[in-house]
Parts: C-alpha cells; sequence; structure tokens
C-alpha cells in the first residue's frame, strides 16, 4: 500500500476533515495511520470490510460493523433503519457468509420525534426479517440537541462461511472475470435527488437490498471458481475495483457499454456532474470469478430478482501497476481511478 | 439521454477519426490548445488522445478558474473565513485546494471556519437571508462564463437591502489568457510556444460571442474554433482546426451553433459592464501577473465588495520552485515532463496549479490517462 499515500498525516496539528470520511485515499490513509497502527492484528491487515476466523467449536464465523449517518434519513427507496440491517448483511454476504445475528447502537438528538423513531425500528425489523437475520442486543444514547443530526445508527453482524469456501479480496487473478449485479449508482443519486429536491420522468430508487439470498445462489453456481465478491458502496464501482487491483496485485480493464446504468441515474449524474462509477450502491455487488465460470455464474445469477442484470464488465489483468483501465463507449481508453476528495458525505 | 447521447456515440467517433486521420498530412505535426479546462476534461475522460493520429498533439490550457487562481488568493478567503463574524460561500471544488501553511478551506472548515459549499451564487443570497446576524462573503471565481450569476447575485442582493452580503471577486478573462500565452518570449533554454491553433470555450462565447478572439485570427494568425464540451464537438472541432491549418486560414469558425451566436449574449455583457470594471492586474498560477485581465466591481458597488468590507490584502505566496505548470499550460512541456507529477504532486497531494482541480492539465492526465506512460508503445507521447 506505500505506494498509494505520499504523504504522513500530521498527528500533531492536523484535524479530522470531510475527506477522511469519503471512502477514498485520505480515509484509506487514516485508518492506516490511525487505527491499523492501534489494533494492529494479522485479522485486521486482510483490509476486507469484515473479518474471518476460525471458531474454537470448528467452522469459520465472520464479523463486520459499519455506522450509518445517511442524510436525509427517510430517501426513496429505504431509510437508515433498513440500510442498517442491508450494509452489515451485506457486509457479511461478501465474505459467502450466511448472515445470523445483528446488535443495533443507536446514537438519537434530544427533540428526535418518536414517531420516526418508532418508523425507523419497524423498517428495520422488517429489514431483519426480509433478510432471514435476528437483531439480538442493542444500545440506546441520547445527546444534547445539537450534538448529533437526528439519529445514527451502527450495527455488527456475525455470520457462518460454509466450509470450504474461502472468499478474500487478494484472490483475483490474471484471467478472472468481473461481474456486477446490477445497474451502478442508484443509492447514492437518489440520496442526492431527494437532497437537492431533483424529479424525474421516473423516481431513483435507493437499490438498498439485502443480498445473502443471491450470494447463496452464486456459491451454489461458481463454488470455488469464485475468487471474492465485494459490495461498491462509498466511492462506488471504481474505489472497489481499486481497492481489489491493490489487495490482489492485478490490474483491471473494463468495458464502459458493458457495465449497466439506468437512464434516469446517467441523466442525474450529468446534471449533478458526478460519475456513476463513482457513486454508491446498497444493494449490488461486484465478484471475480474464474473465466470458465462467469457465464455460469452470470445466467445463475440473473435467474435471482437482485441480479436480473448481471453482466461481464471486464477482466483481471497481469499490471505491476494496479490500474484499472476502461475501455469508453466513445472509442478511446482512460484510468478508472479513485475520486480524491469528498463527492457526497452522509450517503449511508 | 436525449440531447447528449448522440454526442457520445462510438461510431460517429470513430467516423470523426478517420476523417481526420484522411485529412492530416503525414509530413508535419499539428498543435492545438483546447484553453478550457472543461474541454481537458472531456478528451481525457473519453479517450480521445487514442482517437487522433499520432502526429495531432492537443495542449491542454489555463482555462480551469480553480487551478490559476493563485495561493494568495486563497489564503485571503481563509482569513476571511476565520474572522468571527463571517460565513464564506464558496463552490466546493475550491475547498481542497492547497493554500499557504499546509492550509486549505476544508482545514480551515474542519478547525472552526464557518465555510459553507454552495452550487449556485443564488444558494449564498439566501443564506445571507437566513442569518441576518452573519457576514456572507460569497467567494466567486471563474471565467466569463460564471461571471454573469455572480453580478446577478449581487443585483439581487441591492434589490432585497441585504446588508450582510459581500463578494469577493476573483473573476477573470479568457481572451487575454490566451494573448498572455502567445504574447510569451521563451528565453533561450526554453522549448519554443508550439501553439497552431484553438479549440475556444463554448460557455465562454456563450457570453461573449465571437468577436473577441478576431484578435487571435487577424493579428496571430491562430485558427480558433469555438467548440461544444461533447466529446464529438471536440473532434469536430479538431477536424475543423486541420482543414484550416491545411488550407492557410486563420479564421473564428463557430462549432458550437447549437448555443452560441455571434454577438453572444448582450444582456450579460451588458450587466457585467454595470457590475465590474478591469483590474490593473491580476496573478494567474502558472502565467504570473497578467495586466488588465481580471474583474473587480466597479466603485458604485463597492459596499458589496468584501476586498473593501474586510480590508484584504493579498499577500504574494510563492509556487513550488520545481513545478512546471507555467510551461505545461503554454505547452512548452507536458505532465509527466515534470520531476514533481505522480510523486509529491497526486489530485490528493496537489503541489501546483495544474493538479488543483479535475479539470486542470497533470489532473486530467494523473486521473484519467497515466497508464499511457506504462503501455509497451510508450515514449511515444511521453515526450515530443
Amino acid at each position: 500500500m506505500s505506494k498509494t499515500f505520499r504523504r504522513k498525516l500530521d498527528l500533531k496539528a492536523g484535524r479530522v476533515d470531510m475527506s477522511h470520511g469519503a471512502g477514498g485515499r485520505a480515509m484509506a490513509e487514516l485508518i492506516a495511520a490511525i487505527f491499523k497502527d492501534a489494533f494492529g492484528n494479522e485479522l485486521l491487515e486482510q483490509g476486507n470490510d469484515q473479518a474471518s476466523f476460525p471458531t474454537p467449536a470448528g467452522g469459520r464465523m465472520v464479523m463486520t460493523t459499519d455506522g450509518y449517518v445517511v442524510s436525509p434519513i427517510f430517501f426513496p427507496g429505504g431509510d437508515i433503519g433498513s440500510l442498517a440491517v442491508h450494509g452489515t448483511v451485506n457486509d457479511l454476504a461478501m465474505a459467502g457468509a450466511k448472515p445470523l445475528y445483528l446488535s443495533a447502537s443507536y446514537i438519537i438528538e434530544e427533540g428526535f420525534p418518536l414517531g420516526d423513531l418508532k418508523r425507523i425500528a419497524d423498517s428495520m425489523g422488517a429489514a431483519a426479517r426480509a433478510a432471514g437475520v435476528l437483531i439480538v442486543t442493542g444500545d440506546t444514547k441520547v445527546v444534547d440537541r445539537g450534538k448529533a443530526d437526528g439519529v445514527f445508527i451502527s450495527t455488527a453482524g456475525v455470520g457462518v462461511v460454509p466450509d470450504g469456501l474461502a472468499l478474500s479480496g487478494d484472490r483475483a487473478r490474471p484471467g478472472d472475470r468481473v461481474i456486477v449485479s446490477g445497474s451502478m449508482g442508484d443509492h447514492g443519486v437518489a440520496i442526492m435527488s431527494s437532497r437537492e429536491n431533483l424529479t424525474f420522468e421516473t423516481e431513483i430508487l435507493s437499490d438498498s437490498a439485502p443480498l445473502n439470498g443471491l450470494v447463496e445462489a452464486m456459491v451454489t453456481a461458481a463454488g470455488p471458481h469464485l475468487r471474492l465478491m465485494r459490495d461498491p458502496t462509498r466511492g462506488g464501482l471504481a474505489a472497489t475495483l481499486n481497492e481489489l487491483a491493490h489487495q490482489s496485485g492485478v490490474g483491471f480493464r473494463i468495458v464502459e457499454d458493458h457495465i449497466p446504468i439506468k437512464r434516469q441515474v446517467a441523466a442525474a449524474c450529468e446534471l449533478l456532474g458526478l460519475d456513476p462509477l463513482n457513486v454508491a450502491n446498497e444493494g449490488k455487488l461486484v465478484a471475480v470469478v474464474a473465466a470458465e465460470a462467469a457465464e455460469a455464474l452470470v445466467a445463475a445469477m440473473r435467474s435471482h430478482p437482485l441480479g436480473a442484470d448481471a453482466a461481464i464488465i471486464g477482466e483481471a489483468v497481469e499490471d505491476d501497476q494496479r490500474f484499472v483501465q476502461m475501455t469508453t463507449g466513445f472509442g478511446g481508453g482512460r484510468i478508472v481511478d479513485w475520486l480524491a476528495g469528498e463527492q457526497l458525505p452522509r450517503i449511508c | 439521454m436525449k440531447y447528449v447521447d448522440e454526442y457520445r456515440d462510438g461510431d460517429k467517433a470513430r467516423a470523426l477519426a478517420a476523417a481526420i486521420a484522411a485529412e492530416v498530412r503525414p509530413d508535419r505535426s499539428y498543435a492545438f490548445m483546447e484553453f478550457c479546462g472543461g474541454h481537458t476534461h472531456a478528451i481525457s475522460r473519453y479517450g480521445i488522445e487514442d482517437l487522433l493520429p499520432k502526429n495531432v498533439r492537443m495542449i491542454h490550457g489555463p482555462g480551469c478558474p480553480v487551478c490559476v487562481l493563485p495561493i494568495g488568493r486563497i489564503d485571503d478567503a481563509i482569513r476571511l473565513a476565520r474572522r468571527p463574524e463571517v460565513t464564506l460561500c464558496t463552490y466546493a471544488d475550491l475547498m481542497r485546494v492547497p493554500a499557504s501553511g499546509g492550509l486549505s478551506l476544508m482545514k480551515a472548515k474542519a478547525a472552526g471556519a464557518d465555510i459553507r459549499m454552495v452550487y449556485s451564487s443564488l444558494d449564498a443570497i439566501r443564506i445571507a437571508e437566513a442569518n441576518p446576524e452573519r457576514q456572507v462573503v460569497f467567494f466567486a471565481i471563474g471565467f466569463e462564463t460564471t461571471t454573469p450569476p455572480t453580478a446577478v447575485a449581487l443585483k439581487t442582493a441591492e434589490a432585497k437591502d441585504l446588508k450582510n452580503f459581500s463578494i469577493y471577486c476573483n473573476h477573470v478573462l479568457t481572451p487575454v489568457a490566451m494573448r498572455a500565452i502567445l504574447d510569451r518570449t521563451p528565453t533561450p533554454d526554453e522549448p519554443p510556444i508550439a501553439i497552431e491553433g484553438f479549440v475556444g470555450p463554448s460557455h465562454v462565447s456563450t457570453i461573449i460571442g465571437m468577436e473577441p478572439y478576431r484578435v487571435f485570427a487577424r493579428d496571430y494568425r491562430k485558427p480558433v474554433v469555438i467548440a461544444g464540451f461533447e466529446p464529438l464537438d471536440v473532434m469536430y472541432a479538431i477536424l475543423m482546426l486541420v482543414r484550416q491549418v491545411n488550407e492557410q486560414r486563420a479564421e473564428v469558425e463557430n462549432q458550437y451553433i447549437r448555443a452560441v451566436r455571434t454577438e453572444g449574449n448582450p444582456v450579460a455583457i451588458d450587466l457585467c459592464d454595470e457590475v465590474f470594471e478591469l483590474r490593473d492586474s491580476f496573478e494567474w498560477r502558472g502565467l504570473g501577473v497578467v495586466p488588465r485581465s481580471a474583474l473587480k466591481l466597479r466603485d458604485a458597488y463597492a459596499f458589496y465588495d468584501a476586498e473593501k468590507r474586510f480590508t484584504v490584502e493579498t499577500q504574494p505566496a510563492e509556487d513550488n520552485p520545481a513545478c512546471e505548470c507555467g510551461a505545461i499550460l503554454r505547452g512548452q512541456k507536458r505532465p509527466a515532463d515534470c520531476r514533481l507529477f505522480g510523486t509529491v504532486c497526486t489530485p490528493e497531494t496537489p503541489t501546483g496549479a495544474c493538479m488543483v482541480s479535475s479539470e486542470g492539465a497533470c489532473a486530467a492526465h494523473w486521473t484519467y490517462g497515466r497508464f499511457r506512460h506504462h503501455q509497451t508503445d510508450a515514449g511515444l507521447r511521453k515526450s515530443a
């Protein structure tokens, strides 16, 4: 990772700024310099969105945690409660795990309407039931007015991995195919549109959804050919592919015309000056699979409602620079890079 | 997307690329400057370089308002924002620009300054109305395209009798900067200025029209083609420039007829004339001090001038001496020729003007095009 970060954090006089939470290089640098340094252990070093470890009783478990600060709290296609379930369920599922139990921790601002709190909790419960997980423990804190913004939720989750399955971000090999499960950018654009009061011919809904069912179908279809999965949340497809390129030590070559993007999402991005490849998703995944199993995997994904638009978008290649390169629809080539700086604060 | 996809069509791009290749003379090379960062971004994002013959070179000009704003002016903005009574409203792309002492507006915000990101000058007016106890300063930057919205904000403030609104004016002028580039006499150890024609910024011309560019055709014998910002617009403009060069013509032509009129927008021009006047001189990052290249508020509107309301006295701030931005903006060097490019200077940690915004020559090359140095047939594009 040393090649990616070129300047040290100023731990004496520096302060946290918004770029440290944006999912880009600044955040990776912050994590490396402060949290990895303080917590340092082998599991954390792997740099996945979840940790996978053997249990004393046998078998492997997966654990993850995530905080939710989305604004607005209610958005087209979901709310902070359902998002807090889906995000954590998906982080578990990306390791191939069957998600089992979640915790929920609420930080609530003084004055927050009880009706809204009830609505969020009900939505959270419904999302958990739909995903087949139980919320089994929690915590409630209230802070003075102005010390938080409405409500923040933090969830942790555990799951178990089927025997013989070992998915990890460092397993992509040259020749492997890259698959996305559906259209890119829906969640971020839904949030931005509701913030900016943009309306389109058809309302853009967040894609927020639990992916464990789709993942189960994928594991059945591709088995050991499946190298890794990751959900392209903050930073979008671009950030995810760059992370995976660095973790696996490969490059990626993708084809712009093969990436599914909804017409109205593309239009909104045009209006807002965003690149849909940098925009967050909450119900989509990126998978890397051995070439010989790719077609069968896509077919299996397409027969699941959450993978109906699944597509092979490119392949992993040998590249000591770890570049993610794209053939544009226009016919030229370009790099798909991490985004420098902040794009959309409080997207999840 | 209607009215957008048509201008990004891959088949039409290949047809245009073939037309350019057929008209380009193999025995010579062509070098054109796209002045505007919007064009630089389109060229990089769509990979237009890959569709051009090897002997057609695009030079990325200084038309990125965030890039060319000198550090001293950002320092001023930070000083303004740190005043306890001030709320500073800024376009988001200024937030990360490095200022003196390792600061930026983003870091000043993290340290407690009241800095708000706005999408429009009128957002700043709304913030001023909603916070009558605050002094709201709008950090105005940009070329001729964004100058009228600043004038509208000022007139709106006047009409609403908003006493707590002022403008920190940094508007700059396109044709003057183009002349400054062509007028430079290279020092003996500098490469010559090789620009043979300009892709002119169309959004600027929706305001100022085509007339201000006649001087380049008439006095400098440089063709100018006003072009839209979609990739097919840019390629078509390049074809038009190649034709002019081949036919030894130097004219101002309009590729962007769907929006640009010869006379521009007289209403906007008159409004700007009423509100703004020329500064005697203004410093451009990369180009140095350029006489009569920027605007300030006229005395009649001094009440709304943040430089007068808060007595701003810009202190000079030095750029890194190893930075090659000046030579890159004039087309004398390419981003990869700079020792700082991609080492200490990256979009996260920009050292020079061209790396500061995604529309800058170096940032666009780093973000979208740096793989070209690592191709087996590289070298060819690394240095002429």
